[in-house]
């Protein structure tokens, strides 16, 4: 048997339409690794019995057609999953059982894939290091006390892990990318609109989009074709054909004009970021595309403008949970008003408090315009900024994150400092374009680096083509010795 | 702008979460530091800008109003932290 350890979800999906290894062997294969796995701490919940059936029940199958043919995975919990727990990493959350299924995970189950169990998160997607998460810290099989990145740090790290052949995500402000680039993997995240959000536990519905996190850009590429297409129950959802991303991917990009945005090269950037952003335009240069310097001059109002309309929107988005429906409810309280007051303060955790409490104070009367409609208008120039930069260019390429992975704990005192760790995928997300973040390079220390390529609105293609004829040349390599088993 | 300990619990008070005495100091450094930190935005002209509220450009479409699920109510309350047979039971609210 061959090692399934060292297979892409690709490689998987021919071994078994070629009948060399069956589903339940994958699929075993899988929950072994993922049993072994308590010290990552990647799961939240997982449905072994389940999963072995389905297997079953799909080796049963003589004809099977379908994307993702008896494949296992792990998903973010911040999906809903029928009568599946479903917690959004949250307290509140804790015992919520859905009666539903998100729109994605449908569409992967509809293509054959099968459920393994529900990855951590930050609380409600709250985060960049999935230190937010009530259910505790993801760790990062990079090294023992090293963040996965967030908030789908749980899917990054499984990735990582080898604990899912690939898995989903979703992305508000880097929430994919900067995990995928963390933990030396692909992620991508789609155009907003692309991928349904109808049934992904909501943290700020004008930014928040599922996409993909694969190990290499084929299988990024394929997952993004299984789990995207247009639905009725997303009112923002776009109505368009579904693409053959997988089938259409071609390496040659010679001819392609990419651009380098000067905003990027920010102040006290380590230097092996620097070079590791040259290796990338080298690359590309000799892939014989044009490099031209472009410019995006409100990138650095990009944050800012984030840490408005984001806790707004979610401040919005989570006055839901009252414990009157579902979810957490306190036993303390007199009357209505302090049952709410409570469950929500001992239901949330620290981040979410402080988003919700900003949140609430940006929209506030008498605030509402000096903050909210000012944001707005910034995101409005942001998004003017790259519609002027894609008349000139097919896609920029940039650094994935300012830093390669910190340790636990590093950056919880001061929550600014977890903010920057988003400064360089915060812009896209504004401005509702795609973007990937690939695996480039190490840093001194052997953690891995990861370069960003961003295109206009549904290029997906371009960018995937462009990153799969960087990879290619980049040829990145990470072995792990499983020091967690 | 900066924000002191009266006004977080003001807006805590709106936000429906209560908060304990001892994290009001901790608290309201944080906040009052993002809120630092978003003032950058002042700096920008946005004068005749338009406020961007959505990314997609697109009407709502209408559908016909009809039900294409339920009769799960058993289910529903399932969820419920406090039910009987039909209801969402929460603290009385009227005299």
């Amino acid at each position: 048997m061959s090692d399934l350890n060292k297979s892409s979800l690709s490689e998987i999906i021919n071994l078994i339409k070629s009948k060399k290894i069956s589903s339940l062997e994958v699929t075993n294969h899988f929950i072994n690794n993922i049993k072994k796995s308590k010290k990552l701490n990647s799961f939240i919940t997982t449905c072994f019995d389940q999963s072995i059936k389905n297997a079953k029940e799909f080796d049963s199958k003589k004809n099977f057609s379908g994307l993702l043919p008896g494949i296992p995975l792990g998903i973010k919990d911040l999906f809903c999953t029928k009568n599946i727990k479903t917690t959004a990493g949250s307290k509140i959350l804790e015992n919520f059982i859905p009666t539903y299924e998100s729109t994605v995970t449908q569409n992967l189950w509809s293509e054959g894939a099968i459920l393994l169990g529900k990855l951590n998160c930050d609380e409600f997607a709250m985060g960049s290091s999935n230190e937010t998460s009530y259910f505790g810290n993801t760790i990062n099989p990079i090294g023992k006390d090293l963040v996965p990145g967030g908030s789908s740090g749980g899917s990054a790290s499984a990735l990582a892990a080898n604990l899912t052949p690939a898995t989903v995500g979703t992305d508000t402000g880097g929430s994919i990318r900067q995990p995928a680039s963390f933990t030396g993997t692909v992620g991508l995240k789609p155009t907003y609109g692309l991928c349904s959000r109808w049934g992904i536990v909501a943290f700020a519905s004008s930014l928040d989009q599922a996409g993909p996190m694969t190990k290499n850009v084929q299988d990024c590429a394929l997952l993004l074709e299984a789990m995207s297409g247009y639905d009725q129950k997303d009112s923002t959802s776009i109505n368009k054909k579904k693409e053959s991303y997988s089938k259409n991917l071609n390496k040659n990009i010679k001819g392609l004009k990419i651009g380098i945005p000067k905003e990027y090269r920010i102040e006290n950037m380590p230097n092996e970021i620097d070079d590791l952003w040259k290796k990338g335009i080298d690359i590309l240069k000799k892939s014989g595309v044009k490099i031209v310097d472009v410019s995006l001059p409100h990138t650095k109002y990009a944050l800012p403008t984030y840490y408005i309309v984001a806790p707004a929107e979610a401040s919005s988005n989570l006055a839901r949970y009252d414990g009157v429906k579902y979810g957490y409810r306190s036993k303390k309280g007199n009357n209505l008003i302090e049952m709410y007051e409570n469950t929500r303060g001992e239901g949330f955790g620290d981040e979410v408090k402080r988003r919700v409490l900003i949140g609430t104070y940006v929209l506030s009367s008498g605030y509402y315009d000096a903050y909210y409609l000012k944001a707005q208008k910034v995101r409005k120039l942001i998004k003017n900024d790259f519609d002027h930069c894609f008349k000139n260019v097919d896609a920029i390429l940039t650094p994935s994150t300012p830093s390669s992975a910190f340790k636990i704990a590093e950056k919880t005192n001061d929550p600014i400092s977890m903010y920057l760790n988003d400064i360089f995928t915060v812009p896209v997300n504004l401005a509702g374009i795609p973007a990937i973040s690939i695996p480039a390079g190490q840093d001194k220390k052997g953690y891995p680096l990861g370069l960003q390529l961003i295109s206009n609105t549904l290029d997906e293609q371009k960018i995937l083509n462009i990153a799969f004829a960087m990879e290619k040349n980049i040829s990145f390599k990470q072995s792990l010795d499983r020091w967690w088993e | 702008m900066s924000i002191n300990k009266n006004q977080v619990k003001k807006v805590a008070k709106l936000s429906r979460i209560s908060l304990e005495d001892s994290k009001l100091d901790s608290l309201s450094k944080d906040l009052d530091s993002i809120l630092n930190f978003v003032e950058e935005l002042n700096k920008v002209d946005t004068k005749e800008i338009e406020p961007l509220s959505s990314i997609v450009d697109k009407k709502l479409e209408p559908r016909t109003d009809k039900i294409n699920d339920g009769k799960i109510k058993k289910e529903i309350l399932k969820n419920s932290p406090n039910k009987n047979e039909d209801f969402f039971i929460v603290p009385k609210v009227v005299e």
